[in-house]
């Protein structure tokens, strides 16, 4: 973990250098060129944008760490007044929140390899031209046939009732197992590895799933790693499956439960609540508590963000094409 | 001679076998095992490509059925085009697609405008550090589902929440944002954008590295000073990126942001923010109406699918670039 956040900032030290050295192209002169009132405007600008994109983020670790009724008040900015960790005590002792919790982490790491496993057994006879692999053109058109069209959201969500999977993680988990999108992308890839290294492997008597294992998969490292993450993310992150696949309330993923507790809740249900249900919806969905859950909830996807920027620069300009 | 006649033995043999006429037995007999393999590989992902994605679109057969549960598929009475001639009647619909083009189409008008700016600004900027820095706060939002960021801006937008406060503070009325129809949209729109600009400026701040410096060098030497230059030079160099994003992006008009409007919506607002999707999610699910929530959920992937062959199409005439 240590040893990949320090390659982070090594190849963040790499970059500046390759500005400094950008710089020294550009002459002696650029480097100590005046600080002018241009730059000191586009600074402000950028920063400005940093901060807009930020401000909505910090407001909320702000409220989260803050007293009940200053944060319901909306006196909290970005710095929690009258600070406490009350919240994150009570998440604590919410046993639901740790076993949705928990129920999402399974279902990214199940998710992922399932994905991952697919995409490149996919992808890898995708990159052959149709000479190599007869057939191999019904089977691109077939993919790209379910990435242009599919059968909507009633058809799909009867499929996977008939296949008994409500209710449990495979419905999560399957239904999306073939991530199209990133199969395109490990194809591309893929087809641009020199042939010769395939061509020598095959002489010395190599199969294909020797090829694939010992020749493609270690050169495309990088570009795996990509596709992994935004995996890790887009499961993660998911919340609409849950809602329509899984029924039981203990096993909702997180964000899903997340959904439940605070968007979801509309008027009528209010109404057709007791008052000590009210009292109890109340206390468990105040600002600073709600605030407080989607803080921990944010804390993987920070985690794994430091990666993720090293990555997903390689990815979009490998796709170019937005999902 | 025998030894002779052995030499020439050898020299016979070597040279049929050197002038041998191809027969590409070999090579086919490797080919197809190598075939073989390939069908296996694939084999796994067909299958979940058959179930969940070919066998749902059989089930668009729902939507020319009066579809009940217990009956099953095969059991359901067949009602023809009845469910399209109910789409177009209701007097929702209108309302929903023009929601959702309004909606999806200011989304990438001011989403595109905002990552080129964005990405004109960062190329501009000379400090390497503090690139680095607004890059990394700004990629973020992107990362985040709209569940968390609906909480946030739920919090924000609410009667009590910091932007009415700070209203207050300026003398001005409290306004419930998230249940005004005069300010949804522009909050679902401006919303989007303020997610996902740094994200798409990166491909613009990729095009930006093709532009050929000496162009800026000529340029300083004729004095032009810094607008000028990225009117002149970047704006111009960033077109045909501009163009195919625009073309890709004409694929996905009748998306316009499912998660983020299901999580931000409430009844209130439907008149304005009800787009296709959500009105699917439902009324198909929620309500219990199969039949007509498929048909007006094929009848949106019908129409995106052409928009999105006629995207693809275009981004190829105009840009030279292909997809596959």
């Amino acid at each position: 973990m240590l040893d990949v956040y320090i390659n982070f900032w090594l190849l963040f030290e790499q970059t500046c250098a390759f500005g400094a050295q950008r710089m020294k192209r550009h002459g002696e002169g650029y480097m100590h060129k005046k600080l002018k009132l241009s730059d000191i405007i586009l600074l402000l600008l950028l920063f400005g944008c940093g901060m807009i994109c930020l401000i909505p983020i910090l407001n909320t670790i702000a409220v989260s760490f803050s007293d009940r009724t200053s944060a319901a008040l909306g006196e909290v900015r970005f710095w929690p007044v009258k600070f406490t960790t009350a919240s994150y005590r009570a998440i604590v002792q919410e046993k639901q929140f740790a076993r949705s919790f928990f129920i999402s982490v399974e279902r990214v790491i199940l998710g992922t390899c399932i994905n991952m496993v697919l995409s490149v057994l996919m992808a890898y006879p995708l990159s052959k031209s149709e000479s190599q692999f007869k057939g191999k053109k019904l089977y691109m058109w077939t993919v790209i046939f379910t990435m242009m069209f599919n059968g909507g959201l009633v058809p799909t969500f009867m499929v996977v009732k008939n296949l008994k999977l409500i209710d449990t993680i495979w419905a999560l988990v399957l239904p999306g197992a073939v991530p199209v999108f990133h199969v395109i992308l490990l194809m591309n890839f893929f087809k641009g590895i020199p042939k010769s290294l395939e061509e020598a492997a095959c002489v010395d008597g190599a199969n294909p799933w020797r090829i694939l294992c010992g020749i493609y998969l270690p050169l495309s490292k990088a570009s795996l790693a990509t596709v992994a993450l935004f995996c890790v993310v887009n499961h993660w992150n998911a919340f609409f499956d849950g809602k329509i696949y899984i029924d039981s309330p203990e096993k909702l993923p997180l964000q899903t439960y997340i959904q439940s507790l605070i968007v979801d809740l509309n008027p009528q249900q209010m109404a057709s609540m007791t008052t000590e249900q009210l009292a109890e919806h109340m206390k468990m969905s105040s600002l600073t508590f709600n605030s407080a859950k989607v803080v921990v909830s944010m804390i993987p996807i920070l985690l794994i963000y430091p990666f993720l920027q090293k990555y997903f620069v390689t990815g979009i300009v490998m796709g170019a094409v937005k999902e | 001679m025998p030894e002779n006649n052995f030499g020439m033995q050898y020299y016979k043999m070597w040279f049929r076998r050197s002038f041998r006429p191809p027969d590409n037995k070999g090579v086919a007999l490797k080919k197809n095992r190598n075939s073989v393999y390939y069908h296996f590989m694939l084999l796994p992902g067909m299958i979940f490509l058959i179930v969940f994605s070919l066998i749902p679109m059989g089930g668009l057969i729902m939507a020319f059925q009066n579809f009940q549960p217990a009956k099953g598929i095969s059991g359901s009475r067949f009602v023809g085009w009845e469910n399209f001639a109910r789409i177009f009647m209701l007097p929702d619909f209108y309302q929903i697609f023009t929601n959702t083009i309004i909606i999806s189409v200011c989304k990438i008008v001011l989403g595109m405008a905002a990552a080129v700016l964005f990405a004109v600004l960062l190329n501009e900027c000379r400090f390497v550090g503090a690139k680095r820095v607004v890059q990394t706060a700004v990629y973020l939002p992107h990362f985040l589902s709209w569940v968390i960021l609906a909480v946030m801006f739920r919090n924000i937008f609410s009667y009590t929440g910091v932007v009415n406060h700070m209203m207050q503070g300026l003398g001005k009325e409290p306004v419930m944002f998230l249940a005004s129809n005069d300010w949804f949209r522009p909050i679902i729109i401006l919303g989007d954008v303020w997610k996902e600009f740094g994200y798409n400026a990166i491909v613009y701040v990729a095009a930006m590295t093709n532009i050929d410096p000496s162009l800026y060098e000529a340029a300083e030497m004729d004095g032009a000073g810094r607008l000028k230059k990225i009117w002149h030079i970047t704006i111009p160099g960033l077109m045909p990126t501009i163009v195919l994003m625009t073309t890709l992006n004409l694929g996905h008009v009748l998306n316009a942001g499912f998660d983020q409007i299901l999580n931000l919506y409430s009844p209130l607002v439907y008149e304005t923010g009800d787009i296709i999707d959500t009105y699917v999610y439902r009324v198909g699910l929620m309500g219990l109406q199969y039949s007509f929530g498929t048909a007006v959920g094929f009848f949106k992937s019908v129409f995106s699918s052409l928009l999105l062959i006629l995207s693809y199409k275009l981004a190829d005439r105009f840009a030279g670039y292909r997809v596959f």
